[in-house]
């Protein structure tokens, strides 16, 4: 415990001196270490009985300063450090920021990057909601579709290894198109894998949609209005949950998106079960986009011809003076992006991701500042506890899919 | 004021019928809508942008640090309009002698944690704002990380106290 730990003081002194016949409150610390808080989130209960009258979220733990770091870094090297804000979804993060980045070069990334980055993106949404579905439902005590997730998850981790050598932090989308050439037999083993998920999301849905424990526990809890939610800068499926049929997918299609056909599921409950149903759906939707990109992968190159920008191929680099020089002058001093500033939002998992890209000029950005959906998300954490039993927050907390390394950055 | 090229796109000239002097500069740079303004103009400019061009969504409050440059911040508020399928960002300077801006706390709530996102990197004060409290850095912490500034690897941390 820290010395001055200013957050739960004030609380506590707020709550004293306490008249004789009021009613008695407590004030309850959960977390830094929660098993259901999914990282390191504490909040600051303040109960009366069983109900929640307060609830003051205090984050920070995961704070690792990587705006800060960004701007040490060169432009290539800052996709390395996306990976590990959203650890759940880091091809989507990886996305987010080289779009603004090739706005600002002005870039055309060739039809086959574009269509590979939209079925990696869309592999690490399936990826992100089997995590969040198996954990969620951990917390709600169903134990078996926890593995279920983590199976299919496992599946997906050995895709991206085999794409980028890692299995978490792939920085596989760069500048310009794509870390590497996609591997020998990519297309066959990802067939094999989207083949057999809807089957697994049917298991999935078996397993909670008509559980009357999942039931009794998730609908009706949670709910908040959508003005409220908007109000709160909340995005992503908790948005489509309250329905509004808004997915920046559809809206400001970036990468292609728009050569897809996919639905945006909505409901109106804006309950944690609601919430359910939508990812649910999403994952379906991923897995359709995944079987388009599969079948409609376009020829050609996986990198742009920028030469200033992206690395030569390797032959050409030993036979072409020309090749040696740029790639001399891109490992030595690094790219150089014009000045201005872009923002481009993406559809993460969890909702808008952008990163407001700032250059003077430099290799070195001079400002990147990340719009994360689980920051906006977690700040509407009071409007879903206040009023509601002590109970219900674990499943509204789940709800949020929040990832506290994409909140404290 | 403002420059020929966005003087006649909606949103901009929309501001000018309302408020000749709430800009006081604007850009259109990659298809990206820049507005200027001032912090007496602001808060009633985001009441305006809210309520009567339906810019509901406020995206993000951030803030970008051009040391050794005077005004040294500017406090960038982007935002979105679902109806309209539209984006902009609000821009406003500030002298780092006199680093405060009313918050806009009251037009949409979800201000609060990225007004003081931004106080605790920049320093950068919201006046009025209900709770502006550090978010990130630990409360005890010095000097606002994110300034040019503030080296990269931090001051010398002492742990003697824990």
């Amino acid at each position: 415990m820290n010395p001055t730990d200013t957050a739960m003081d004030q609380r506590l002194e707020a709550l004293e001196p306490e008249a004789p016949g009021a009613p008695r409150r407590m004030v309850l610390n959960m977390g830094p270490q929660h098993p259901s808080t999914h990282g390191v989130l504490r909040v600051i209960l303040e109960l009366d009985g069983e109900i929640v009258t307060r609830a003051q979220p205090d984050i920070g733990f995961l704070h690792t300063g990587i705006e800060k770091q960004a701007e040490a870094l060169g432009w290539q090297q800052v996709v390395t450090i996306t990976d590990r804000m959203d650890y759940l979804a880091n091809l989507s993060n990886n996305l987010a920021y080289v779009l603004p980045v090739e706005k600002l070069l002005q870039i055309e990334v060739p039809p086959k990057a574009q269509w590979m980055r939209v079925l990696l993106a869309e592999l690490s949404r399936i990826n992100s909601h089997a995590v969040w579905l198996g954990t969620h439902a951990l917390d709600l005590g169903a134990m078996t579709v926890f593995f279920y997730c983590f199976r299919e998850r496992e599946e997906l981790l050995r895709l991206f290894e085999m794409f980028s050598g890692q299995r978490m932090m792939t920085s596989y989308i760069r500048i310009g198109g794509l870390a590497l050439e996609p591997p020998r037999g990519w297309d066959r083993a990802v067939r094999k894998f989207i083949r057999s998920f809807p089957e697994k999301v049917n298991e999935y849905e078996a397993l909670l949609r008509e559980n009357p424990i999942f039931l009794k526990r998730t609908q009706g809890v949670g709910y908040a209005p959508l003005e409220q939610l908007l109000d709160l800068c909340v995005t992503g499926p908790m948005i489509r949950a309250a329905g509004l049929q808004w997915d920046i997918r559809k809206a400001e299609p970036y990468s292609s998106y728009d050569q897809f056909d996919f639905e945006i599921p909505v409901r109106q409950e804006s309950d944690v079960y609601a919430r359910f149903l939508v990812r649910l759906e999403e994952m379906r939707q991923s897995a359709r986009i995944v079987e388009q990109a599969l079948d409609g992968m376009p020829e050609g190159p996986w990198k742009a011809d920028a030469p200033r920008v992206v690395l030569p191929d390797r032959e050409k680099m030993k036979t072409q003076m020309e090749a040696l020089i740029y790639h001399f002058k891109i490992v030595t001093e690094g790219v150089r992006v014009p000045a201005g500033e872009a923002y481009v939002p993406v559809e993460s998992p969890r909702g808008e991701i952008g990163f407001y890209v700032v250059s003077d000029g430099g290799t070195k950005p001079w400002r990147v500042f990340m719009r994360t959906p689980s920051f906006g998300n977690l700040q509407s954490l009071p409007a879903l506890f206040e009023g509601r039993l002590i109970a219900d927050t674990i499943a509204a907390l789940g709800s949020m899919d929040f990832v506290l390394g994409d909140v404290d950055r | 004021m403002l420059p020929a090229e966005i003087q006649n796109l909606p949103t901009p000239a929309a501001i000018a019928a309302w408020d000749a002097g709430a800009l006081t500069g604007g850009s259109c740079e990659l298809g990206e809508l820049v507005l200027w303004t001032t912090r007496e103009k602001l808060v009633e400019l985001c009441r305006f942008l809210k309520h009567e061009q339906k810019f509901t969504r406020l995206v993000a409050v951030t803030c970008i640090d051009r040391y050794p440059v005077e005004p040294r911040f500017e406090v960038v508020y982007l935002l979105h309009s679902i109806e309209r399928n539209e984006r902009l960002r609000l821009k406003v300077a500030v002298h780092s002698s006199d680093a405060v801006v009313p918050t806009v706390t009251g037009v949409w709530a979800g201000a609060n944690w990225y007004e003081r996102e931004v106080f605790d990197m920049f320093g950068v004060r919201f006046e009025g704002h209900p709770d502006l409290r550090r978010i990130l850095m630990p409360d005890y912490w010095q000097g606002h990380p994110l300034r040019k500034d503030f080296p990269v690897h931090g001051h010398k941390y002492s742990y003697k106290d824990e």
